[in-house]
């Protein structure tokens, strides 16, 4: 019986995942598209060589890392839908970082500037924990005016402060030559590189962290019912200016993907939205560490997969993508009800009887 | 004479437990009819039943000879029973504070301006100046006074009662259940109530009353129905029954209704002491008490007399710092400036009165929740980290010690009765063998057999050497346990008695304010 409901725990995503895809190329054939050929075409770009895959992965990192950090919030019961404005304060930090002291050799450099990202991130992320916990104002609210001024702030910083006069686009001067992340060879020209190890190392962390120390507990504690932990005596205040800061630290990461492995300088606009993908992502992977990272795979192959559609079809775009996220997104919401007609199609009446010898 | 409510062979299931077996009993027109059991016994589960909330799984009942519902004929709602003039008041009161009174018993039943009626229903003004004369005539008929126009949230829960039975006659209603409408009412505003009562059913109302409280059913029903377990174990008329017999109906074996108490201890050094606490705007009013090892000190009181006040300046003692006045003591330590934490770790274990929201993670396993507060304790955690096989271990051992059930630790909180989620918070508390034990209503919502258990869990921390500190607003809780007894009320402590000094009566009196022996 409980293989039966772990069972229906992990398949219950995997269908919403499925059934979103289906919706998804219904839509293409009422577009006037083979939604068989669409769907070719999304695998092959996605999967097709060693540099697709590559691509994907590329994408899958800043989500792995967003979705951590929505997914770590949500644990204390706090909804970060700041991880797009905690990301830019990050990857800006990492390339001032890299501005300011190019001279730094190699395998030092790339970890302070990451440190520097994390610690700058975790900043962006405390002041709405600060809010929340001393003030009581929403953290919903407040992460959100904060992307707000993360996106002028940044946008100041890269065009007055660090600007690269050689090029026509909005973007910083390069980072020093000691910043750069090696690339994983085997990924071919893609921008691949050791962030990727990061982002694994850091999903593991977030996972023993939660589910192995005290503290991780005190935030579960605090997220599941905050006056049961306040009567034993867990200070759910500082639990929550903690969270949002490593929360914020996390989205910060991002800056090891895009500044230190592939732009080597902060180019404003280069996060195609990756926080609010990240809220997608957390939801999807069920805020856990290891969904994370299945999820943020999923739609950073998404991201990767319809970038080709424009060129290979008459009627559909890389806009695709987001209509399919969207649509995996409501089927997930609506898990309810797939439990349900699970349940009251072949589990019910077993699980009726295993109540009876609970109680 | 037609019976105003009578049940046929009602039952019912929850997830394959009987709530209710084979009821049936008829309840006179124009009398009070209290229906008593002990927690759990199913009295709600029938009058929900009876009031639409829930569905019976077999069974009709009739209302005043017509078939109101069953297999055959389902209802559907409350909206429904009160169409048919059944009406209920709610344990907890279920008033809008911000609103004025008028309000409050208009809700879902206003009535537009004759002149408005071509507009959609949603949208037609209300008619407060009809509703307010057939209120006036009302309340003159019945002698409930109320002031229409004050707001709900600045007036006490007696008069939060009053307002709920008016909303239910301006609704017609014929027969009123009341679900325990003394638990939160003083002494005096219970006669009061009575007196209403009495009133009502010289007018032909009928009412069914639930309750666990003997003394008052014999001063206000004319008969009673005995709840036990599910079942109906006995019907008495009031003037043929004495409260001894009620109790043992309803516990199922002779209960002598004075405890035995286990021998004293010898007392030792005081672990909690309390002296001129007072804050503001708060309920606590000079309040000084002393609790050794090796004692129980009862509080008693009517509930909102500042008792769940009490508990929380003990342990958060911080929050309260700047209106604060007097000095606590906990084993010997002043706690001012303290945080709950370190005053827990002076040797305070608490279990407070509302288990799911303050005891419990209703949505975790039992395991995780029995290592709540005790996460960073020596054989659960390790260097910042947790052990999981002790934890489970432990947990294993503590569900064996105290008969938790099912013996399933990965189980969900939630997903355990009332009794064994008790036992669970008992036994983590228990765990550090705390010096000092504040134990606030350890035994409600709890049944009969696991109530029995916990008072001797209690008794064993006591011979242990633990002192213990019980509020409760149950008497005969409060006259089982403690060696020495607090009245508290309006948040002052006005009465001391030591065991045995006091009967249930004089106890009673006392909560209500009045002394008299």
């Amino acid at each position: 019986m409980i293989f039966f409901k772990k069972m229906i725990y992990f398949l219950k995503p995997l269908f919403s995942v499925v059934l979103g895809l289906g919706l998804g190329l219904v839509i293409t054939k009422i577009a006037g598209e083979d939604p068989w050929n669409v769907l070719q075409i999304l695998l092959k770009s996605a999967f097709g060589s060693r540099y697709d895959i590559g691509m994907t992965l590329f994408y899958s990192i800043p989500l792995v890392f967003t979705g951590l950090s929505v997914a770590l919030a949500f644990q204390a019961k706090l909804f970060n839908i700041g991880a797009e404005g905690q990301l830019a304060m990050g990857s800006i930090a990492a390339a001032a970082f890299g501005i300011y002291f190019p001279n730094i050799p190699f395998p030092v450099a790339p970890i302070l500037a990451s440190i520097c990202a994390f610690l700058v991130g975790a900043v962006w992320g405390a002041i709405p924990g600060w809010l929340r916990a001393r003030r009581g104002s929403h953290e919903v609210i407040n992460t959100i005016m904060l992307n707000f001024i993360a996106s002028g702030l940044t946008s100041w910083m890269t065009l007055y402060l660090f600007r690269n006069l050689d090029s026509q686009n909005p973007e910083t001067k390069a980072v020093g030559a000691g910043y750069w992340m090696p690339h994983l060879k085997i990924f071919g020209e893609s921008p691949v590189s050791f962030s990727i190890f990061i982002a694994l190392f850091a999903a593991f962390c977030v996972w023993f962290f939660l589910w192995k120390t005290a503290l991780g507990y005190e935030i579960r504690a605090v997220g599941q019912n905050e006056s049961a932990a306040r009567t034993v005596g867990i200070d759910s205040a500082k639990i929550r200016i903690l969270v949002m800061a490593v929360a914020g630290g996390l989205s910060g990461l991002v800056a090891t993907n895009e500044i230190l492995a592939h732009a080597g300088r902060f180019r404003l606009g280069f996060s195609p939205g990756y926080g609010f993908m990240g809220i997608a992502v957390a939801l999807l992977g069920r805020n856990k560490p290891g969904g994370v990272v299945l999820a943020a795979l999923l739609f950073g192959a998404l991201h990767k997969g319809t970038s080709d559609l424009d060129l290979e079809t008459e009627n559909v775009t890389r806009d695709l993508s987001q209509i399919l996220q969207a649509l995996i997104i409501l089927c997930v919401s609506a898990e309810g009800l797939w439990s349900f007609l699970l349940e009251s199609s072949f589990g019910f009446k077993k699980k009726k009887k295993s109540e009876i010898r609970t109680l | 004479m037609t019976p105003s409510v009578e049940f046929r062979g009602l039952s019912k299931a929850f997830h394959g437990n009987m709530a209710n077996t084979d009821l049936s009993f008829k309840v006179r027109k124009g009398s009070v009819h209290a229906i008593i059991g002990e927690n759990g016994a199913g009295k709600s589960t029938a009058m929900k039943i009876l009031y639409g909330i829930y569905q019976p799984d077999e069974g009709e009942i009739y209302i005043e000879g017509k078939l109101w519902g069953g297999r055959q004929k389902p209802w559907s709602s409350s909206s429904d029973a009160i169409l048919h003039g059944i009406g209920m008041v709610h344990q907890h009161f279920m008033l809008g504070g911000p609103h004025t009174v008028l309000d409050n018993i208009l809700l879902g039943a206003e009535q537009a301006h004759w002149g408005w009626r071509w507009l959609p229903k949603a949208l037609r003004p209300i008619d407060r100046d009809e509703a307010r004369q057939r209120l006036e005539s009302l309340s003159e008929q019945y002698g409930l006074k109320v002031a229409w126009d004050a707001l709900v949230e600045n007036l006490s829960v007696g008069v939060h009662q009053r307002i709920e039975i008016l909303k239910l006659l301006y609704r017609d209603a014929k027969i009123l259940i009341l679900d325990e409408p003394t638990a939160v009412l003083t002494q005096q505003e219970t006669n009061e109530l009575f007196d209403h009562l009495r009133k009502l059913c010289h007018r032909g109302k009928t009412i069914l009353m639930i309750t666990h409280k003997l003394k008052e059913v014999m001063s206000i029903a004319d008969r009673v129905t005995v709840f036990r377990a599910g079942k109906i174990v006995g019907e008495r008329e009031i003037h043929k029954t004495y409260v001894e017999d009620l109790a043992s109906l309803m516990v199922g074996r002779k209960v002598s209704l004075k405890a035995e108490s286990p021998p004293q201890v010898v007392l030792q050094e005081p672990v909690l002491q309390v002296q001129g606490l007072s804050v503001k705007d708060f309920k606590l009013q000079e309040v000084s008490l002393q609790v050794r090892r090796g004692e129980v000190v009862g509080i008693a009181g009517v509930e909102g007399n500042g008792q769940a006040e009490l508990l929380q300046v003990l342990l958060h003692p911080l929050e309260y710092q700047n209106r604060m006045k007097g000095v606590i003591e906990v084993v010997g330590k002043n706690i001012e400036g303290l945080n709950t934490r370190q005053i827990r770790d002076l040797g305070m274990g608490v279990i407070p009165d509302d288990r799911l929201r303050d005891a419990l993670l209703t949505d975790r396993p039992a395991q995780e929740n029995y290592i709540l507060g005790l996460h960073r304790e020596k054989p659960f955690c390790q260097a910042g980290l947790i052990l999981d096989r002790q934890v489970e271990e432990l947990t294993d051992q503590a569900m064996e010690e105290y008969d938790i059930r099912p013996r399933s630790r990965l189980l969900k909180a939630d997903r355990f009765s009332g009794g064994n989620q008790q036992k669970l918070v008992i036994a983590r508390e228990f765990f550090r063998s705390p010096k000092l034990l504040v134990i606030a209503q350890p035994t409600r919502g709890v049944d009969v057999g696991a109530i029995e258990f916990i008072h001797k869990k209690i008794f064993r921390a006591r011979s242990e050497g633990s002192g213990i500190l019980l509020i409760s607003s149950e008497l005969d809780e409060i006259l089982a346990l403690s060696d020495r007894i607090l009245v508290m009320y309006t948040g002052k402590i006005i009465f001391e008695f030591n065991r045995g000094e006091v009967t249930e009566q004089a106890l009673g009196l006392a909560m209500g304010g009045e002394a008299r022996s």
